[in-house]
């Protein structure tokens, strides 16, 4: 029988990182993301795991960097401001390839901000964020169930690859609560052992784990394309989307996240005025999953991409579709959130044009 | 910079590098999941008391159980000579072409003398290598300070006068004058807290 549990997205990613056996936490506090080291502080230790209040983000990624090297499953989180004094140390553990997850309930930027939600930092997450060419591995989750689900696989991801994933939501993800089934963690890849871990060498050669590479003078560019084969195998793993109702649309919403959830109601509204629209909301935006925006490029006449931004995904999605169907968009940052009723309208806008519209731009870029 | 840790029965070495700055918390995410393994960092001046100086004081207030060896040589070497946190009031150094003001740079940081104050903190020593004496007294500090490590004592840090000839232009044996005469007149030598418990 599974158990029921009603918690905030917040306290539910302490679940679920518990249940896949995270124990280690480093953290320090920002809105809207309190409750993840709030509830850690009591969680981790019941757990038999370690929590600890670091003196700033900077510190927190750096003790995650040790505790991934000496081989615990282990995590920290924080928002906008404070995922981008984590950079730095993301680079490093991007760089020594060790797993480890990393979540950002994002806020409204640039600068400190405000705390609504937001969907400011995709090209930080997405893009780079850090120096150096490297790539998180970047989950959307829009519900609280999927929340749960991606935050466990986002630990065996991180195991199986060697690299840092990031949990990408935002606050109203973090901060809304919903009934979700408690499932049992079980393991959605063949791990491998962790033969990097820094635990004592007594029985066998010492390790090192680096990210500085001087000698010889192409060492550094043979352990950049030894993380480009990474990312490219990656690339060809890892495909997460829902498609919605894309096999006649003439509209393609596109959204992820908290926005692809208000976008799924307004396509489900639109179809029942008759519309033919459809929806694609990745799972996962690096990779970023080409295949949908591919094949539904072939019959759509439309793509409608809404982001809580100012044309960030945007560029992700008409690259996944080599830019072939005119594209519109609705977005803004700083805080605003897209009503289902807006999304609509724009759909009715889009369909009710019978030739190929040019493409337009709604909303500010 | 480069830190590193020892297995604790046998000479082999693990080796692991983190971002400058940030080896007490690396140290302390590698400690507090392996707390039987030994863990120590080994920082210069600019890593643990300029861009580091916040890892450095939350770790020791935390009373981490680490070792930390921290050398001091009152100046940027990797990076060819520039001020650090711990060059001296009028010292040259090629950010500070007339020497380091008292005002506008600021006065040397005394990394022993700022953390004695911490409750976390269970050893602190300055020792020098300018002499073999000065040598013997180092060595027997930083066995201290791996031994209150084994023990669980918690937070142990010796700081090490040492030389830089190549960045303070001068030979090596004024190197070692430079230390004894006017490093050690910054920085006194001794003991600075030694909690038993």
């Amino acid at each position: 029988m599974t158990e029921k549990i009603l918690l905030k997205g917040n306290e539910l990613l302490v679940e679920a990182a518990i249940e896949a056996g995270c124990r280690f936490y480093a953290g320090y506090p920002i809105t809207p993301q309190n409750e993840v080291p709030e509830m850690m502080s009591w969680r981790m230790p019941q757990a038999g795991g370690v929590f600890i209040q670091a003196e700033s983000e900077i510190a927190a990624i750096n003790m995650i960097f040790g505790a991934s090297a000496a081989g615990a499953r282990c995590m920290t989180s924080s928002s906008s401001p404070g995922i981008s004094l984590k950079q730095e140390g993301i680079s490093y553990i991007a760089a020594a390839e060790l797993p480890c997850v990393i979540v950002n309930m994002q806020r409204g930027g640039p600068g400190l901000g405000n705390i609504r939600a937001a969907q400011g930092d995709y090209f930080q997450a997405v893009k780079g964020g850090g120096h150096g060419d490297y790539h998180l591995i970047v989950l959307v989750p829009a519900t609280l169930g999927e929340l749960y689900d991606l935050t466990m696989h986002a630990f065996d991801y991180a195991d199986y690859y060697r690299n840092p994933v990031m949990i990408l939501g935002d606050g109203i993800l973090g901060q809304m609560a919903e009934p979700v089934e408690k499932r049992p963690y079980k393991p959605i890849l063949n791990l491998p052992p962790k033969e990097f871990v820094l635990d004592g060498c007594k029985s066998r050669p010492p390790r090192v784990i680096k990210t500085l590479y001087l000698h010889p003078a192409d060492s550094l560019v043979r352990h950049n394309l030894h993380l480009q084969e990474k990312y490219a195998q990656i690339q060809r793993e890892l495909c997460l989307y829902e498609e919605y109702e894309t096999d006649d649309a003439e509209v393609v919403v596109s959204a992820y996240g908290i926005t692809g959830r208000v976008a799924k109601g307004a396509v489900k509204a639109a179809r029942k005025e008759g519309l033919k629209a459809g929806l694609i909301r990745p799972l996962c935006v690096w990779p970023f999953p080409a295949q949908p925006y591919q094949r539904a490029a072939q019959k759509a006449r439309h793509f409608l991409v809404v982001e809580m931004s100012h044309g960030q995904f945007i560029e992700d999605v008409k690259l996944a579709m080599d830019c072939k169907r005119p594209t519109s968009f609705l977005g803004k940052g700083g805080g605003w959130y897209p009503m289902e009723e807006e999304i609509l309208e724009q759909i009715r806008r889009l369909a009710g044009t019978k030739r190929k519209p040019a493409a337009k731009k709604i909303g500010k870029r | 910079m480069n830190w590193e840790s020892v297995s604790g029965s046998s000479a082999q070495r693990r080796w692991d590098e983190c971002a400058h700055g940030r080896p007490p918390a690396v140290a302390t995410g590698i400690k507090r999941v392996l707390p039987d393994r030994i863990v120590f960092t080994y920082q210069g001046d600019g890593d643990l008391a300029a861009i580091g100086t916040a890892e450095t004081i939350h770790a020791a207030n935390r009373g981490e159980n680490i070792t930390i060896i921290f050398v001091n040589n009152a100046i940027y070497g990797m990076t060819g000579g520039q001020m650090a946190p711990t060059t001296m009031i009028g010292q040259w150094s090629t950010t500070t072409p007339d020497g380091r003001g008292r005002f506008g740079e600021g006065g040397p940081i005394r990394v022993c003398e700022m953390l004695s104050a911490l409750g976390g903190v269970c050893y602190l020593e300055r020792v020098s290598v300018s002499s073999p004496k000065d040598v013997m007294k180092a060595k027997k500090a930083i066995k201290k300070a791996f031994e209150n490590q084994i023990a669980g004592k918690g937070f142990s840090l010796v700081e090490v006068l040492s030389m830089c000839p190549t960045d303070w232009k001068l030979s090596p044996l004024e190197a070692l004058d430079f230390v004894n005469d006017k490093m050690k007149a910054a920085f006194p030598l001794g003991v600075f807290k030694d909690r038993q418990s």
